[in-house]
This record gives C-alpha cells, structure tokens and sequence, in this order.
C-alpha cells in the first residue's frame, strides 16, 4: 500500500537527530505498550502483516505527528476491537473514568 | 480510509494504554506482572551487548565469522540470542573497500535478540527517507566521514529479514581479549552509522 510510512528517498525532513544516552523506553506507558502489543498478539492471534496494514491505515498527518508508540497503539487496538476483545464504547468509557479519577 | 480517532481519548497516550491494560487484565486476558517482565527484558537483558560479543568473537575467531557470514542466525544462535524480530539474520561486513549501512524505510524493523529495541532516530523520519538517498550526508551527521573511495551500501531491513553490520575490527587492537574487543562496539557501529570505538 502506497502511503506516507513509506519514506525512503523522500525530501525535506531535516537532520538526523540522535540522543545521547537515550533509555529504552521515554515514558513508563512505552514499557507498558510495549508490553501489551507483545502479549496481546499471542492470544489475539494477529499477524506482522495485519499489525503493517493497521499502521498503513493511520492518517498521514497522525502518522507524522503521533509518536512511535502510538502508531503502536493505533494498529493493535484496530486488532483487539476487530476481533471484539475490547469495544470501543469500553475503552472510551474507561478512559473517561480514568480521567476522571477512577480506578 | 477510516475515521481518525478523535477527542480527548486521543490526547493523552499514558492514559490510553492505562485503560487498555486495566480491561484486559479485568478480563483475564493479560497479566500485569507479565508484562513488568517484557519490560525488564528489554529495559535490561536485551541490547547491543549481545550484538557486541558476536562481533568480537568474528574478529578473533576466523571459523566463526565464516559462520556468521554464511549463516548469521545459527551463529548468533550459538550464543543463545535467538526468538522475536531475529528469526531470520543476515550479517554484512565492513572492509576498506565497503561500509555497510542498515535502515528499515518503512518503519523500524530491527534486530531486537543482538541489538535490543531500536532508538528513536532509527525510527525517525528523516533516517528512513535519507539513508537510501544520501547515505553519505547521514553518515556525516553521526561523525562518520569516510574516502569517497569507499562504497557505501544502504540495507532496506524487512520485517522478515534483519541485518546487523560487522563492523571492521580496529587497528592497534591486536593484544585486546575478546572481551576487551566487545567493549569497542557500539550499537551505531552496528547499525552502520559509525565505525567501532579505537582503544
């Protein structure tokens, strides 16, 4: 699929910018997505090739926006919701009540 | 194209996933302590160390660099660095003549068993787009300037395949243990953006 996560060869993007002493994770939710798509795709049985087509499917100005593990959260929600796992009424419902102060 | 995500669920990531594992873990589907230890695996075990002891076992022993580069994921098997994102390696050597440069243009496909979870910038935009056009230009960027004699060659990593650089054994090392040798390469030397540290 042709779309904007294909970037080889393409102009105006600016320096390479690399951190010294980066750690592995930024943020602690990095760890714990990280995590999640690593043990979600055991028991939702989902496939490289699907979790590729869920990223390809991200809007272009999100995907350049968005960081590296949000496209990450974008295709494996995509996958957990087909496969109805978790809807997406639960996850905004439990978002709110997160936000909220909720457990 | 799908409808984007949208509203406030969007804004914040750290709550997002928050909610997520608290579902499934409800579920019984996921358990938290599991996913604590994928995190200390990556976060701790697994990195460019391992990369490194391949490395420097190819530049002491002759037999083994022939395995490596005849077959690269049995040799780096020998080790016991095997499993997710290293099921199919290949191991391209750096000469005089050659330096070899590894990028995934489409996203960040990497080498986790021998180089752990890739940096940022080797998933960064501008890495993608320039290492196949102007390799020699991001070399410059990380200090790397090399003889316009010398022939660059840029790998486009696969999700199926992986590279990793064999990167040129240092000059003036010659009495340095393998172990010594091992501390002389970086993870950038193997993914090609510089050479491996001098003594």
């Amino acid at each position: 699929m042709n779309g904007i996560h294909d970037l080889g060869g393409m102009h105006g993007l600016g320096p390479v910018v690399p951190e010294q002493n980066e750690p592995v994770f930024h943020e602690p939710w990095e760890g714990r997505a990280f995590a999640l798509f690593a043990s979600t795709f055991v028991f939702a049985g989902y496939t490289v090739d699907e979790f590729r087509h869920a990223i390809e499917k991200i809007p272009p100005a999100h995907y350049l926006e968005s960081s590296y593990y949000e496209h990450w959260m974008f295709a494996f929600e995509e996958a957990l919701m087909k496969r109805g796992f978790v809807t997406r009424e639960e996850l905004d419902a439990r978002i709110a009540q997160l936000k909220s102060g909720g457990p | 194209m799908p409808k984007p995500h949208q509203g406030p669920a969007e804004s914040d990531p750290a709550i997002r996933v928050r909610a997520l594992e608290a579902i499934l873990t409800e579920k019984g589907l996921i358990d938290p302590k599991a996913l604590d230890a994928l995190v200390d695996t990556y976060e701790a075990k697994v990195g460019p160390r391992n990369g490194a002891k391949v490395v420097a076992k190819a530049w002491v022993d002759p037999a083994y660099k022939q395995r490596l580069l005849s077959d690269a994921t049995a040799a780096i098997k020998e080790f016991g660095f095997s499993g997710l994102q290293g099921e199919d390696m290949v191991v391209v050597e750096n000469t005089p003549d050659v330096h070899n440069l590894v990028v995934c243009t489409l996203c960040s496909c990497y080498p986790w068993p021998t180089l752990g979870l890739p940096p940022v910038w080797y998933k960064s935009a501008p890495y993608r787009a320039r290492a196949v056009s102007d390799p020699r230009g991001v070399l410059k960027e990380f200090g790397t300037e090399l003889p316009e004699t010398v022939e660059v060659r840029t790998w486009d990593t696969t999700a199926e395949l992986r590279y990793l650089v064999l990167p040129e054994r240092p000059a003036g090392t010659e009495s340095m243990t393998e172990e010594q040798l091992a501390d002389l390469v970086t993870r950038d030397s193997m993914i090609g953006v510089t050479k491996a540290k001098a003594p």
